[in-house]
């Protein structure tokens, strides 16, 4: 059944490309229908972000983990020729779970968005489909140019998602969103252009691809100074940390997501901070093993300040969208404290944790958006007692709830015992401090439940609350699978991840 | 200074174009004003009647280099590449201008002649390895502009811009006009390539040194870079729209032509320190223009200023003097400037009904909404302005910067790409009005099928050579000066 649906590859191409162009061609292809056709919106995203998602589970199921290296499904054609750039993608176990969840997610968004009454909706599902092309795009591509490419496609469909669909300040929150990404990703690139330059200058070959560049990091072929290292390694380190985002580059990111409308606070939290981290796996660890060396004690520090801080701050905070907003700034600090950690029980709790992440946030987002569809505010104070009137949301929200916190037998547990036990190898008192972030949480979640669904209904306009609505069910069912089958059975996930951590961290000449 | 006869057939293109310029010049004295759109459109096939004579006189372009007129005038592949872009943005601007200027109170006979005759300047300019016929090129180029920019001599603002185009241009003239006098002076021959080989010889003659930096300062001012900007958005904002995108595309091409071949046949050879004044020009002009763009209303202003940024970026690629980027990375970069700056300027035509209305940014609030297609459009065009993939912005920064760093300016290179983050700013002002603010009352929005044709044009090329820009590049290395 999977196999005769998913076939159908486009003009011939490969399975990597079908994956990366089919919501874009989704997109073109709405682009012909009229506004006014509800119906045939809703029915053409749901299609194409439905075939793209079984696209991926075939690529799931067909790949090997023992492939080394980056080299599923490899494609590799010539792009702009005459500059050594190509159109070059393969994937790994690690990337490859990314693209899970991102196309599990972005279908999911559009399940919910089906049950949502959205102003201007084509432009909102055309939106989501081509920030699909970008994710997806950034996370199998192995040239840089390529990879730098599909990172800035992101940035236009995620700033009208928050500019056109979100709330009061939204302007303010999407230009601070695209501004602070384009900062760092402009630095990216002229370190890019730097390293093609020095790569062509000391081994005469004129490449932007990933394994040209890594193999040239394992010999230091291409000679760079420690000087010059640490200065790429920054360029390329600051995009990604904006986009984690690291304490203390985050302050975008409360107000993206508070004004972000649900289907793209699901999207930030769920796919594109990840993809920071998946960037600093990917290309600054293996690429400068001596700046990582270097930049290590900066960085964990950063990260053990963010899992306290943001941890800190949710739980000071009355909206519940900036409450699971800070709590990420928090999740996401830890996980980079684990990439850092330099071994490969954290590494692989980080990866665990990324994907953990995504679920259980997206989740969140999307019950605290079933919530403010109902009632348009998201103060806790505006809540309290509603379990009552709607059942189903309450349910899934402790679920959520508990995968964040980390209780066992869901996925957080997993995630952050891997993280904390690698950290522990390292250095007992950053792994005490980023416990007490792990305590904290619980504390904010769990008050967060307390307020808004415990306890008698305080605001008489709460008896009427309805119930999750059958689109939104849909969305939320997968990520509660998910969250649940990650934390029983984390086996095959780990066996996956496995290879793509020991290459990694063999690039970065830390020990597995 | 005798030449053969046959040396004419060099510039039959540029002949044929200025008979016809005369010529329309004369029929509109005569014909009525309803039918002046005529004459529009026989200036339109003119210019590509010249495209193709470009091409004519020749059993193949693999004969080029040509020299003739005792060595002023040269048919090369570099010439040629600028001539088609400058042919299509004068054919462009005709396109923007058929309804502007026919609902306007003005004639428009003179009009399009002048633009003709603008474009027969810029013609002479590129061809031009010859002090004395660059400069006599460029001041046809300039006078013609001057009238264009006045053209509705009833509005004070076209006048205002008239006036300072005018003698600031005259002024920046005679100052380019002084440093060539000088480089004559120190190298007694007025050809470049003796130029060249004067300046081999004695490189650090004071009188050449001085030279060199006049001609810069000179030509700095006709490409509105940065100290000698000051008059570029005040023009735009004043002259007629149409106008404004063809000032934006077509003189700063034929500058930036001219300004490669005087430095790069002529200096180059001989000394290269010239590359520290451009350096400095470069991120003055850079900071000046995307700075200044920010505090715009005025969407024509601010198109200025963006310019002005622009020919910043544009600077960086004569510093790859002598590497493999630097020519190419300033070609592609003009090339695709050109189609996305008159894409741009095409949209807020169409925003316009008449004369000066509807220029502000807030004109275009709601515009998405009332027609998606134009303000996708203009996204494009604003997108590729700020150089994001993929579009054919990306890839002439791409070029840009690589040029700049191979060179090793690579402060230059970063001050280029932090600018570009601060010109995000301002073209996602209208990217904001367009898609997030909705309109109030009428906006006003003109369709037309021949300014939608020439947008779509620029739409299609910004595209395309975004996605697959080797055909755009191929053509560029083809042409580099020899």
């Amino acid at each position: 059944m999977l196999d005769s649906i998913t076939s159908l590859d486009l003009l011939g191409a490969d399975i990597l490309t079908t994956l990366l162009f089919l919501p874009s061609l989704g997109a073109l292809l709405l682009l012909a229908v009229p506004a006014e056709a509800k119906q045939a919106i809703r029915a053409m995203g749901l299609l194409f972000s439905g075939a793209t998602l079984l696209v991926s589970a075939k690529i799931a199921l067909r790949f090997d983990p023992a492939t080394p290296g980056i080299s599923g499904f490899r494609v590799d054609y010539p792009w702009m020729e005459s500059l050594g750039i190509r159109y070059q993608l393969g994937i790994d176990g690690f990337a490859l779970s990314l693209v899970v969840l991102t196309t599990l997610l972005t279908f999911c968004v559009l399940l919910v968005a089906a049950g949502q009454d959205l102003q201007r909706f084509k432009g909102y599902v055309v939106s989501f489909l081509i920030l699909e092309t970008g994710m997806l795009g950034s996370l199998v591509a192995l040239d840089t140019i390529l990879f730098y490419v599909f990172w800035e496609v992101m940035l236009v469909p995620m700033y009208f998602i928050i500019g056109i669909w979100g709330g009061k300040r939204r302007i303010y929150a999407a230009m601070k969103f695209f501004l602070f990404t384009l900062v760092g990703s402009l630095l990216m690139f002229i370190a890019i252009l730097f390293l093609a330059i020095q790569h062509q200058k000391t081994t005469g070959i004129l490449s932007f691809s990933l394994l040209d560049w890594m193999n040239a990091a394992k010999s230091n072929a291409w000679a760079l100074t420690p000087g010059m290292e640490a200065l790429v390694f920054g360029a390329f380190a600051l995009a990604f940390l904006v986009k984690v985002p690291l304490w203390p580059l985050h302050t975008w990111l409360p107000d993206a997501h508070v004004e972000a409308p649900t289907g793209g606070s699901v999207i930030l939290a769920g796919v594109l901070l990840k993809l920071g981290t998946y960037g600093l796996m990917r290309f600054a660890l293996p690429l400068f093993p001596n700046a990582t060396m270097k930049f290590t004690p900066l960085i964990v520090g950063l990260a053990l300040v963010g899992v306290v801080y943001g941890a800190w701050v949710a739980a000071a905070q009355k909206d519940m969208k900036k409450l699971v907003a800070y709590s990420s700034v928090s999740h996401l600090a830890l996980v980079v404290l684990g990439i850092f950690a330099g071994n490969a029980e954290a590494a692989a709790g980080a990866i665990y944790q990324m994907i953990g992440h995504g679920l259980t946030t997206g989740l969140l987002f999307m019950l605290v958006g079933v919530l403010y569809d109902r009632r348009h505010t998201r103060e806790m104070a505006d809540y309290g007692g509603v379990a009552r009137q709607v059942p189903v949301t309450t349910t899934l929200f402790v679920i959520a709830t508990l995968g964040s916190i980390g209780l066992p037998g869901l996925n957080g547990f997993i995630g952050e015992f891997l993280i904390l036990a690698g950290v522990f190898k390292v250095n007992v008192v950053w792994c005490a401090i980023a416990a007490t972030g792990m305590i904290l949480s619980a504390i904010y979640m769990l008050t967060l439940i307390q307020k808004v669904f415990w306890g008698p209904v305080t605001q008489p306009v709460n008896n009427g609350l309805t119930d999750i609505n059958i689109w939104e069910f849909l969305g939320a069912m997968p990520l509660v699978a998910g969250i649940v089958i990650l934390g029983v059975y984390p086996g095959p996930v780990l066996d996956l991840l496995k290879p793509s951590i020991t290459f990694v961290l063999e690039a970065a000449r830390l020990h597995p | 200074m005798p030449f053969p006869v046959s040396d004419l057939i060099l510039i039959v293109p540029e002949l044929f174009l200025t008979a016809v310029a005369l010529g329309l010049l004369i029929y509109a004295t005569v014909v009525s004003r309803e039918k002046e759109g005529a004459i529009a459109w026989m200036a339109l096939a003119a210019l590509v009647l010249t495209g193709v004579l470009l091409f004519v006189p020749f059993s193949s372009v693999t004969s080029l280099p040509q020299i003739g007129f005792a060595g002023m005038f040269a048919v090369d592949k570099f010439s040629l590449f600028f001539k088609i872009l400058i042919l299509a943005a004068a054919a462009v601007t005709i396109l923007f201008s058929l309804r502007f200027i026919g609902s306007s109170p003005y004639p428009g006979g003179e009009y399009y002649c002048l633009i003709l005759l603008t474009t027969v300047g810029m013609l002479f300019m590129v061809s031009g390895v010859h002090l004395v016929s660059i400069y006599i090129a460029l001041e046809l180029m300039a006078l013609s502009q001057y009238v264009l920019a006045g053209y509705f001599k009833q509005e004070t603002k076209s006048i205002e811009a008239a006036a300072k185009y005018f003698v600031l241009g005259a002024f920046s003239s005679g100052v380019l006009l002084y440093g060539l006098s000088l480089v004559y002076g120190a190298a007694r021959t007025l050809t470049l390539t003796g130029v060249a080989q004067a300046l081999a010889a004695s490189p650090k003659a004071p009188l050449f040194i001085l030279g060199i930096i006049l001609v810069a300062c000179g030509l700095f001012f006709k490409i509105a870079s940065a100290p000698f900007h000051v008059w570029a958005p005040d023009v735009y904002e004043g002259a007629p729209t149409p106008i404004a995108a063809f000032f934006a595309v077509g003189p700063k091409l034929a500058a930036y032509a001219i300004f490669a071949r005087i430095f790069y046949s002529g200096f180059g050879p001989g000394s290269a320190d010239w590359t520290v004044i451009v350096a400095a020009s470069a991120a003055l002009t850079m900071v000046v223009g995307n700075v200044g763009a920010l505090m715009q209303e005025n969407v024509k202003r601010l198109l200025g200023y963006s310019s002005i940024g622009h020919a910043g970026y544009a600077l960086m690629g004569f510093l790859g003097y002598g590497t493999d980027f630097g020519l190419p990375a300033l070609m592609i970069y003009l090339a695709s400037y050109a189609l996305m700056t008159l894409g741009a300027f095409g949209l807020v035509v169409m925003l316009e009904t008449k004369g000066y209305a509807g220029e502000s940014v807030d004109d275009f609030n709601g515009l998405a909404r009332k027609n998606p297609t134009a303000a996708a459009a203009m996204l494009v065009f604003l997108l590729s302005l700020t150089g994001i993939p993929p579009t054919v912005g990306f890839i002439g920064k791409y070029y840009l910067f690589t040029s700049a760093m191979k060179a090793g300016w690579f402060w230059l290179a970063l001050l280029g790409v932090l600018m570009s983050a601060v010109s995000l700013f301002y073209y996602f002002r209208i990217v904001r009005a367009m898609y997030l603010v909705d309109g109030e009352g009428e906006l006003r929005w003109k369709e037309e099928p021949a300014v939608s044709a020439a947008v779509i044009a620029c739409l299609a090329g910004t595209l395309l050579f975004g996605i697959l820009p080797q055909p755009l590049v191929s053509w560029a290395k083809a042409c580099l000066l020899n």
